[in-house]
């Protein structure tokens, strides 16, 4: 498994605020597609079949 | 509506055994004449069989069924010679674009890598391909086809099986040691044999209409998702021959069939699509919904199944006739042989090794595109349109988008009947793939490898050393580049990894058995031996 798991994020923090603000003024539906855009995004930058499978596994279990 | 085409009218004719009241054995029986029956006809008289194809219908497909036809099985009807009317017929077409809403947000090119005799994809209603199919059929002596011949019941002996067969002149007896299942996704004989025929049907329904159109739209596939004339829906438009024009709405699970097939609900819908200055005329419209299911075994005792009979896949993607001519491809050769005496029952067996292997492929590729043009639920839904609104603006986000993958051949990567390679290769064409054609010259002629590998194995070699090999029944014969034909673009030297001394051994349906580097009667044998599931004497 090469999923980094251990803290990697820049500076936790201001992501955490990053994403929370972009939706502070959103609907739950508007949120929703938003987050969908988002993984995806997320799972190109990832690229890896088996890496993409292992998170999801973790996401879900 | 309107007629575009004279559907021909067969005559039937009783049959002398029917006349006579004696019951006849017949070595193979094909029940139904549609392409894949029609396919298997043609592709066992062409290996020395005597046929019997029995069709309950007299004419050939009514309605909008088949448009895209796909490389591998236009080869194989071109090794028939039944291809030319249809590429002569048909409408050639390489690209693709997706929609969302009114803008453009994807196209692809097919491609095609140049090289090849037959293009990657052709548009042409499936009533021509069947009517140069029964011409090619009743001009063949060893082909006896039947119309209004309905099998009504049968039973499985130990060694054939005997069939009622009910004509305009009441029911008679036939027997067969073979008998081939092409009796479509509705197959009766499927049903009398007791075969489990299993999968999933999709909770949706699609509108297919043909209409006739003089101008307008370039010969491409159009795809919309959510377009602006068909609001949260989707809509294909795709040219066939004739100025006919092959459209799908997506309706939804909801709709009601009986109401959205009628003209006066389908013309304004068509008349949104197309813009308020097109010119149309309505010939064909239908609902359907679809699925995507599979027989659990190819085989049950003398009775083979193939095409829709064995396997039904949702049209995205083109792949129900295609897939199905692809199964006659791998049965015939070893049907002839088995028939013949020169090669075991269990050659049989590996038909639907591969051929199941090979429906699992198209049926999850049917799936996956079926699943992202209806999707399962609301977050399936959310993801599909977060693809669409990417692709739009990303290119990261195109190869996301999935309005139905385009049929190639599934190569038989697992199958038993393959000889795995020891050494390193390079290339595609591993043990179980399909052979790849390439521009050859032969006695000053231009012309094409598939055209040059015979009807039964072949050695594809480069380099002065080999000679035919026997095994058995079966001797292969011997293609030499550089001397038998001259690889005039160096297409064959690439594709095959092909350096001096090489050798291919290629099976009677021009895919890959084993390849070594260099040339070994006793490694040849043993590979000839496996492919037609031989054991040591
Ligand atoms: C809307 C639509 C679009 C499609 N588009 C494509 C495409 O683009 N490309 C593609 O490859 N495929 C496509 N397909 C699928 C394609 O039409 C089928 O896969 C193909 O017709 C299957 O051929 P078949 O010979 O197995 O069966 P069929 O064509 O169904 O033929 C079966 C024959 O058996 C006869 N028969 C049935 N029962 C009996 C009996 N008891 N006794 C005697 N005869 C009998 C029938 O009369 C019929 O002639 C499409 C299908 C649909 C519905």
């Amino acid at each position: 498994m090469t999923l980094n798991l251990l803290p990697n994020i820049e500076a936790p923090d201001a992501f955490y605020e990053a994403l929370t603000e972009a939706q502070r003024d959103m609907s739950e539906d508007e949120a929703n597609d938003m987050n969908a855009r988002l993984v995806l995004i997320l799972a190109n930058q990832i690229g890896r079949l088996a890496d993409l499978k292992e998170a999801i596994r973790l996401a879900r279990d | 509506m309107l007629n575009t085409y004279q559907f021909p009218q067969f005559d039937y004719r009783q049959s002398p055994e029917q006349a006579a009241g004696t019951v006849l054995r017949h070595p193979v029986v094909v029940v139904g004449a549609g392409p894949v029956g029609l396919t298997a006809a043609l592709d066992l008289a062409a290996r020395g069989l005597r046929v019997v194809i029995l069709d309950d219908n007299n004419t050939v497909s009514v309605g909008s069924r088949a448009v895209c036809y796909a490389k591998r099985p236009l080869e194989i009807w071109d090794r028939l010679g039944v291809a030319r009317p249809m590429l002569d017929k048909g409408i050639e077409w390489k690209l693709g674009r997706v929609f969302l809403r009114d803008k453009e947000v994807y196209s692809f090119d097919l491609l095609p890598e140049d090289g090849h005799k037959i293009p990657a994809f052709i548009n042409l209603q499936q009533y021509y391909l069947e009517e140069y199919m029964v011409a090619a059929a009743m001009a063949n002596p060893l082909i006896d086809l039947r119309w209004k011949h309905k099998v009504v019941s049968m039973r499985q002996g130990e060694d054939h099986v005997s069939l009622a067969v009910e004509t305009p002149d009441g029911i008679f007896q036939m027997e067969a040691d073979w008998l081939l299942a092409c009796d479509g996704a509705n197959s009766d004989i499927r049903r009398m044999v007791g075969a489990e025929f299993t999968g999933q049907f999709f909770q949706d329904r699609f509108l297919i209409a043909d209409i006739v159109m003089k101008a307008g739209f370039p010969t491409e596939r159009w795809f919309w998702f959510d377009p602006d004339f068909h609001r949260g829906q989707s809509a294909l438009l795709h040219k066939q021959a004739d100025d006919v024009w092959r459209l799908d709405f997506q309706l939804g699970w909801e709709a009601d069939p009986e109401r959205e097939k009628r003209p006066e609900n389908i013309i304004p819908r068509v008349r949104e699509m197309l813009g308020p200055d097109a010119e149309f005329e309505l010939e064909w419209a239908s609902v359907y919904q679809f699925a995507c299911r599979r027989v659990d075994n190819f085989r049950h005792g003398r009775v083979l199944f193939a095409g829709d009979a064995a396997h039904q896949v949702s049209p995205f993607g083109a792949r129900g006739a295609n897939t199905g001519v692809q199964d006659i491809d791998n049965l015939s050769w070893k049907l002839a042989a088995v028939v013949k005496g020169q090669a075991p029952e269990a050659l049989i067996d590996s038909y639907h090794a591969e051929r199941a292997f090979a429906a699992d492929d198209n049926i999850l590729n049917s799936t996956r595109s079926t699943d992202f043009i209806t999707p399962k639920n609301a977050a399936s839904r959310r993801y599909r349109d977060a693809v669409l609104a990417l692709s739009g603006k990303y290119p990261f986000a195109r190869p996301l988008v999935n309005s139905g993958r385009l049929s190639t051949p599934t190569p038989y990567v697992e199958s038993p009947l393959n000889t795995p390679d020891a050494e390193e290769w390079s290339g595609r064409m591993a043990p179980g793939t399909c052979a790849a054609d390439a521009p050859v010259r032969s006695g000053g002629q231009a012309g094409w490898l598939l055209e040059h590998l015979g009807e039964g194995f072949t050695l594809l070699v480069s380099g002065p050393e080999a000679e035919p090999v026997t095994c058995g029944a079966f001797t292969a014969s011997v293609l030499r580049v550089g001397q038998d034909i001259e690889d005039s673009e160096g297409k064959i030297a690439t594709r095959y990894d092909l350096c001096d001394g090489a050798v291919y051994l290629i099976r009677p349906d021009q895919h890959i058995a084993a390849r070594w580097r260099s040339f070994d009667p006793e490694a040849i044998r043993a590979a000839i031996l496996r492919a037609t599931a031989g054991t040591e004497a």
